[in-house]
């Protein structure tokens, strides 16, 4: 995993990829309002059909894949993406876990599909939503439902000049002491999923007096079963418990395990 | 074989700068139209199948994540509908800062479309970022009022995408008046560079193309809708929302991931910013009144191709009712009022930046879902974009396929569809025989 020297004068190639996802990742980047300019300035938007009807062939030097892997043919897709990148970037809990529609894995798709549509068969789709990582190798992942503009600047940032981005993969409780935000679990007991949620978000949900509910995903070894216990302390029942953990990556190894030990048949 | 047998195809795969995947394909044969198709192939995510067994509060949080670009929207119409079926109304405080909160999403989404996705059509730019090297006023213009209507979604909501503060109830935290009134004077200057832009989009050349449309948007005895009112349409609709299934049924078509949405009885309508200025024009403010008649912009207006101007229209009022709503706030006493659950049914319909979001949930004793219901606007807008079509390509057979293509692309974006959205689309394609 590197990052991406160039020749001299010649600007990296960055595309977006998006596969099964909302857009709010991709948009994160348009979002970037006061730096979009300048790093148009600094790679060469070469395929982002959110914003332009542009194409430059690949190869890419940097390849932001939006989305998780529901259907055939883009089983296959992510295959032929990666062959075209050299630095491929997984943005987003739909990419980095399988997103919110991952909680077709813990049901029968065939009743999902007849729920919504009323002619199943003209509906192709994969048992699972699974993250790209269970596809292709990936160099390095951003999380969140969405993603955070200061992480997705940062690790911009961070290729273009070779070196590793800074993406902390401590708690969100490390950022609540940062902000000064007195812990709403011990001060009000309020359930909230911040001790074991990778920090990105700033803590924004404890911000506005409201418990975390886990959209950066696991944080590196959590301790889900520990902070299980303290919730049922809070009165939280083993339905709310799966539900909580079953969020928008609920398909995170840890998360799934967690949900499923308090699942009742 | 003659010249008038001739087959042409015109296809686009990928439709680019719409929200989502989808794709275009027109069959042109000798000097008809034979077929239009928007294909939407943007994967199912089946939100509708995995809401039953959620709770009720959890709705708006889950819905959001239908659609990054107006997740204020999902929300607006999950947390009414639940508030609907559990029999609780919110005071005037909390209803206002909702509709706050909902002009930053409207500032924010019609900023990216009209200036980031629309405008480069127009102006014959592959893209924004090609057009800032002769148009870099413009652009910054479009980033600058996009911004600041991310300014004001996170000042409410916590954050531009995916807000975390709004609840079946109210919010999770109400801001003092000092935190809404630090953020008036860059609204009031915002305000009057979005009138200065849309004199200058106003000169922009439209295709010359009109259709008799049937326009839908929701109507509130006093106010341009954003968040209420009963729905209506220019040819004699007028129904509460509760009655929404009994006017309107969804199809599925064999090409297209999203359900198709028709008037039964009647087919095809428009919902969006052209049919809520067509049809509230009386509700908008003196301001952007003025505005649209100074550009010649009078209702009704019938080109779609407009539709950008009437986006800017929008925008005018959004700023001028976000500064409204900010003056006149008062924080409430509590940030939400208390809800308990209890069965029954719940809509919610409220005006995205797209068109009106129709929500309907039933749930149980305990909250729990037992059925959801959503039907976005971009799937109510699908067959009037295909209907254009086939107008707007039968009237100019003569183009170049290439020339055509990127017209027909330009025609699509006018709804500006949110295929994320709709599938719950766009490439083009023009065949010619």
């Amino acid at each position: 995993m590197g990052g991406v020297t160039m020749p001299s004068g010649k600007k990296p190639k960055l595309a977006v990829w998006k596969f099964a996802s909302c857009d709010g990742c991709q948009l994160t980047l348009l979002d970037c309002e006061d730096e979009l300019l300048a790093l148009a300035e600094a790679v060469e938007i070469a395929y982002f059909p959110e914003a332009s009807r542009a194409v430059v062939k690949g190869p890419y030097d940097i390849s932001l894949v939006e989305g998780s892997i529901t259907t055939p043919h883009d089983a296959e897709r992510i295959h032929a993406v990666r062959r075209m990148s050299k630095c491929l970037v997984t943005i987003g809990a739909c990419a980095t876990a399988g997103g919110i529609q991952a909680l077709r894995n813990f049901k029968d798709v065939k009743e999902f599909v007849s729920v919504v549509y009323a002619t199943p068969a003209y509906i192709e789709v994969l048992a699972k939503s699974t993250p790209i990582a269970d596809h292709v190798f990936v160099d390095y992942e951003l999380r969140g439902c969405p993603i955070s503009k200061v992480q997705l600047i940062e690790l911009l940032g961070a290729l273009l000049c070779g070196r590793k981005p800074n993406i902390p993969t401590y708690s969100v409780c490390i950022e609540c002491k940062r902000r000064g935000i007195v812990c709403l679990t011990v001060a009000k007991d309020m359930p909230c999923l911040g001790p074991v949620t990778q920090a990105g978000c700033g803590a924004v949900c404890p911000g506005l007096d409201r418990g975390c509910y886990g959209c950066f995903g696991p944080k590196e070894t959590p301790n889900t079963n520990s902070m299980s216990t303290i919730w049922a302390t809070l009165g939280v029942s083993r339905a709310d418990l799966t539900r909580a953990f079953r969020g928008f990556n609920a398909y995170a190894e840890p998360f799934r395990r967690e949900s499923t030990a308090h699942e009742q048949k | 074989m003659s010249k008038s047998d001739r087959l042409r195809t015109i296809k686009v795969e990928y439709l680019a700068r719409v929200e989502g995947e989808g794709g275009l394909f027109i069959r042109i044969k000798g000097a008809s139209v034979a077929e239009v198709k928007l294909h939407i192939f943007e994967p199912p995510r089946f939100f509708e199948a995995f809401m039953r067994g959620r709770r009720f509060d959890e709705a708006p949080d889950i819905t959001a994540r239908i659609c990054g670009i107006c997740p204020v929207a999902y929300q607006m119409s999950a947390a009414h509908a639940m508030e609907a079926a559990c029999g609780v109304a919110l005071p005037a405080q909390l209803r206002a800062l909702r509709r706050l909160m909902y002009c930053g999403e409207w500032i924010e989404s019609h900023a990216l479309h009209v200036f980031l996705l629309h405008a480069p059509d127009f102006l014959g730019y592959q893209d924004a970022i090609q057009m800032a090297g002769r148009h870099r006023d413009l652009v910054q213009c479009g980033l600058r009022l996009k911004k600041l209507g991310n300014r004001l979604v996170a000042l409410l909501g916590g954050r531009e995408i995916h807000p975390v503060n709004v609840r079946v109830g109210g919010f999770y935290r109400v801001p003092a008046k000092a935190e809404l009134q630090q953020i008036a004077g860059e609204l009031e200057r915002a305000q009057h560079e979005a009138v200065m832009a849309t004199r200058a989009l106003a000169k922009l050349k439209f295709p010359d193309f009109e259709q008799d449309y049937e326009f839908v948007a929701l109507r509130h005895p006093d106010e341009y809708p954003l968040t209420e009112g009963r729905l209506v349409s220019n040819k004699g609709l007028d129904i509460p929302i509760e009655a929404f299934f009994d006017h309107f049924a969804e199809e599925q078509v064999p090409y297209s991931t999203a359900l198709h949405c028709v008037r039964k009885g009647r087919g095809n309508y428009l919902v969006g910013p052209l049919a809520r200025f067509n049809l509230n024009f009386d509700r908008l403010s003196r301001g952007a009144q003025k505005l649209a008649q100074d550009i010649g912009l009078v209702p009704p207006v019938r080109n779609p191709f407009k539709s950008i101007l009437a986006r800017m229209i929008e925008l005018v009022y959004a700023f001028e009712e976000a500064l409204k709503l900010i003056s006149e706030y008062e924080p409430p006493a509590a940030p939400c009022v208390p809800v308990s659950p209890r069965a029954g049914l719940g809509h919610g319909c409220t005006e995205a930046p797209r068109g009106i979001l129709y929500h309907r949930y039933r749930i149980d004793e305990h909250g729990i879902i037992e059925d959801a219901k959503i039907v976005p606007p971009t799937a109510q807008n699908q067959r009037t974009i295909e209907n254009d079509l086939r107008a707007f390509v039968a009237a100019r057979l003569r183009l170049t396929d290439e020339k055509l293509t990127w017209l027909c692309e330009q025609a699509v974006r006018n709804y500006d569809p949110c295929i994320s959205c709709s599938t719950h689309a766009l490439r083009v394609r023009i065949t010619r025989e």
